[in-house]
């Protein structure tokens, strides 16, 4: 069993542009600071990045919880929001149910869940619609850090 | 390529960075699409987009990019540089369009990343 060595919940508010992507900022120089090697944490900002303008861009909040092992980094995230009906479709690569809001703002050209998968090593997604979404992100570490 | 000679050859303006110019480029990313440059970034390239809200410089640090490229003479507010800055990421400006300034690039040698 991976003993665990950080816990640590975030915040997230939802249409809030302007903070959209703090947290993962804010996720990327804290494990950085605890030496975390660089390809591992590249993988995991990218899904925490990827995972956080979800919650912006369709909930109403939610939150990160970022769980540091001495095996592995985990991401559980948590939101109120519509919820996603076909969590299989969501994944297509180039699907996209995005406003022209949130595609000025440079995202929702269906690549989000894709990207997120590819930086896992385990990812999982859970969904009630009209209640919200749930994604748990496993990035291994890298056993010669 | 270092970063210096890309400003010249585009006729760039640099918003933040000036003591970075002579980091080396070997590869680009370009696109408005924020997704797209986190899934093909390998760190290290020379982000082009037209994007310039403050999105482009979190993706640019969230996919460890060496410098950004606003294309089409399109510059950013104040506190998107000043947030670049923050996180010291060089960023230019050029009035070309993105399909001249990756034309011009390839040809210098520049590749993009796949």
């Amino acid at each position: 069993m991976a003993a665990e060595l950080l816990r640590e919940s975030f915040e997230i508010q939802g249409r809030n542009y302007d903070k959209a992507g703090e947290v993962s900022g804010e996720i990327k120089v804290m494990l950085r600071d605890l030496g975390i090697e660089a390809a591992s944490l590249r993988r995991l900002v990218i899904v925490a990045f990827e995972a956080e303008m979800n919650v912006v861009m369709y909930a109403r909040r939610g939150t990160m919880t970022l769980i540091l092992t001495d095996e592995d980094v985990n991401l559980e995230v948590r939101d109120e929001g519509p919820g996603i009906p076909d969590i299989e479709l969501a994944f297509r690569e180039g699907y996209s149910t995005a406003s022209d809001e949130m595609r000025e703002m440079g995202f929702g050209f269906g690549m989000g869940l894709s990207n997120m998968k590819k930086n896992s090593d385990e990812l999982t997604v859970e969904s009630e619609v009209g209640k919200g979404t749930q994604v748990f992100a496993k990035i291994k570490l890298n056993s010669n850090a | 390529m270092k970063l210096a000679e890309i400003k010249e050859i585009l006729q760039c303006e640099v918003l933040t960075g000036e003591e970075d110019l002579q980091i080396d480029i070997y590869q680009v990313v370009a696109s408005d699409g924020m997704s797209e440059i986190l899934a093909f970034a390998k760190s290290k390239e020379l982000m082009i987009t037209g994007l310039t809200n403050i999105q482009s410089i979190r993706t640019a640090d969230i996919a460890g990019v060496s410098a950004v490229l606003y294309c089409r003479g399109k510059k950013p507010d104040k506190k998107v540089i000043e947030f670049a800055k923050q996180k010291r990421i060089p960023v230019l400006v050029t009035p070309m369009v993105m399909f001249d300034i990756c034309g011009i690039l390839y040809n210098k040698g520049l590749k993009g990343v796949s």
